[in-house]
């Protein structure tokens, strides 16, 4: 299938693409790396009248440290995110998420924002932005604004931000040393979009969990955060925490968990479930290893 | 629709057209350029055959307007082999282990394996295994390309050239 018609505008600058979209309204869409937006057009799953190709910006690429953030331009690629000693040593977490993205010809041109703005519930960087309290910095033609993640993702490919609007950068916060992250997955080919994952941060003080963070992947309409585990474990001292018991309470008040051919609803939990188990021993010994 | 102006360089030749928008960079290739060496399975991102490389980087060429190539440096399988015909390294490790069959999906692989092993000069076998994920065989069976790949790493892994 080939995409239907449209017309292409390449901006320069963040105030440039802004304005165009500004214009154009919801005829228009913005094109970051393209590895999501044009196979949906391609197969018709979508139409626009304009496409908005970000990829010229030099402003929306680059990875900077801002305060006890780290912050990455909406542009830099998902290739760039995983080689950057930068978000090796300072937001591990969003590193070691970067691998279960698609292939690397795949990362090589899909972004950070591309992906974050697509919000699929099954990717990578949407839960790790939602895990960690990350704020995206959106930017229209009327100025400038921050969306914490937790009110970013409103639903299936759907988020907060206006159709106006480009996604310029997200500052993601910095743990301690005392801290360990992991990301697990269960894909049936590698590469492909996971039954179900989890991403999981957690900080010590001394052997007390001092904070948690649990994302999961491709359980819900949206990222999610397991709210009931992360509780349950806040304060306890490790060695009395079993992994497999996190697991399972991360998987308690799931809604609207995929149920389809590639998996019921009851099979992904499960498999969440051990995904968040799995992810949570290597975070823990990751942690008491600094 | 309006037609876009796009300049760029394919296997070293400059290359100057008007596209629509909606142009893919392979059909561009294919279909402008006439290099059809660059093939179309899935024409969504899946299958890995429109491999290219874009300034050094493969990416899959269904998955990119030509209008996003412009000012680029491209690649296509017709540009791996050197001038006077001589197979690269990775063309001639696929002929001699055996890693294909059809052809199909051969310029995705040698073009991938090319940038692969560009960047990772001295693979262990999980990071071979892992890059040839990208790619889609259908009748050879991996086993062969990844002898192929395992043949044209310059060096052993942890070993001496």
């Amino acid at each position: 299938m080939k995409a239907a018609p449209f017309e292409y505008h390449a901006p320069d600058t963040v105030a440039d693409a802004a304005h165009v979209l500004a214009e154009l309204g919801d005829s228009a869409k913005v094109l970051a790396g393209g590895q999501s937006l044009i196979p949906m057009l391609a197969l018709r799953l979508t139409v626009f009248d304009h496409l908005v190709d970000v990829g010229r910006i030099a402003e929306l690429r680059g990875i900077e440290r801002r305060g006890d953030a780290l912050w990455v331009g909406g542009g830099t690629t998902q290739a760039l995110v995983g080689a950057s000693a930068d978000v090796a040593s300072t937001v591990p977490l969003l590193m070691k998420a970067t691998p279960f993205i698609g292939h690397f010809q795949i990362r090589n041109r899909g972004t950070l924002g591309g992906s974050i703005a697509h919000a699929d519930p099954a990717a990578e960087y949407p839960a790790v932005a939602v895990a960690l309290d990350a704020d995206m910095e959106v930017a229209s033609s009327k100025g400038r604004r921050t969306i914490a993640a937790g009110d970013f993702f409103d639903g299936f490919w759907t988020s907060s931000m206006e159709p106006d609007e480009v996604l310029v950068g997200v500052s993601f916060p910095i743990w301690s040393e005392r801290s360990g992250f992991a990301v697990e997955e269960f894909a049936r080919r590698h590469g492909d979009f996971a039954i179900a994952g989890a991403a999981v941060g957690v900080e010590l003080d001394d052997h007390r969990v001092r904070r948690c963070a649990i994302g999961l992947i491709g359980l819900g309409s949206t990222p999610v955060r397991a709210e009931t585990a992360e509780a349950e474990v806040a304060g306890r001292p490790v060695a009395d925490v079993e992994a497999d018991v996190v697991g399972r309470l991360a998987m308690v008040g799931l809604e609207s968990v995929p149920d389809d051919l590639h998996g019921s609803a009851e099979f992904r939990t499960r498999v969440g479930a051990a995904m968040v188990a799995r992810a949570w021993r290597t975070a823990i010994a990751e942690a008491l290893d600094d | 629709m309006t037609e876009i102006p796009v300049q760029l360089t394919v296997n070293g030749q400059h290359r100057s057209a008007t596209v629509e928008a909606r142009v893919t960079l392979a059909d561009f290739l294919r279909e402008r350029c006439r290099l059809t060496g660059t093939h179309l399975g899935c024409e969504h991102g899946v299958c890995g055959a429109c491999t290219v490389l874009v300034d050094g980087a493969a990416v899959r060429s269904c998955l990119m307007l030509a209008v996003q190539a412009d000012g680029a440096d491209v690649t296509t399988i017709e540009g791996i082999a050197s001038p006077d015909g001589d197979l690269s390294a990775v063309q001639a490790a696929f002929r001699d282990c055996h890693g294909l069959q059809c052809g199909f999906c051969t310029p995705g692989f040698v073009v991938s394996m090319t940038a692969f092993l560009h960047d990772h000069p001295s693979p262990t076998d999980e990071e071979v295994r892992e890059a040839l994920s990208g790619t889609l065989c259908r009748c050879t069976g991996y086993q062969g390309i990844f002898r192929a790949v395992r043949q044209a790493a310059p060096f052993d892994h942890g070993g001496e050239p």
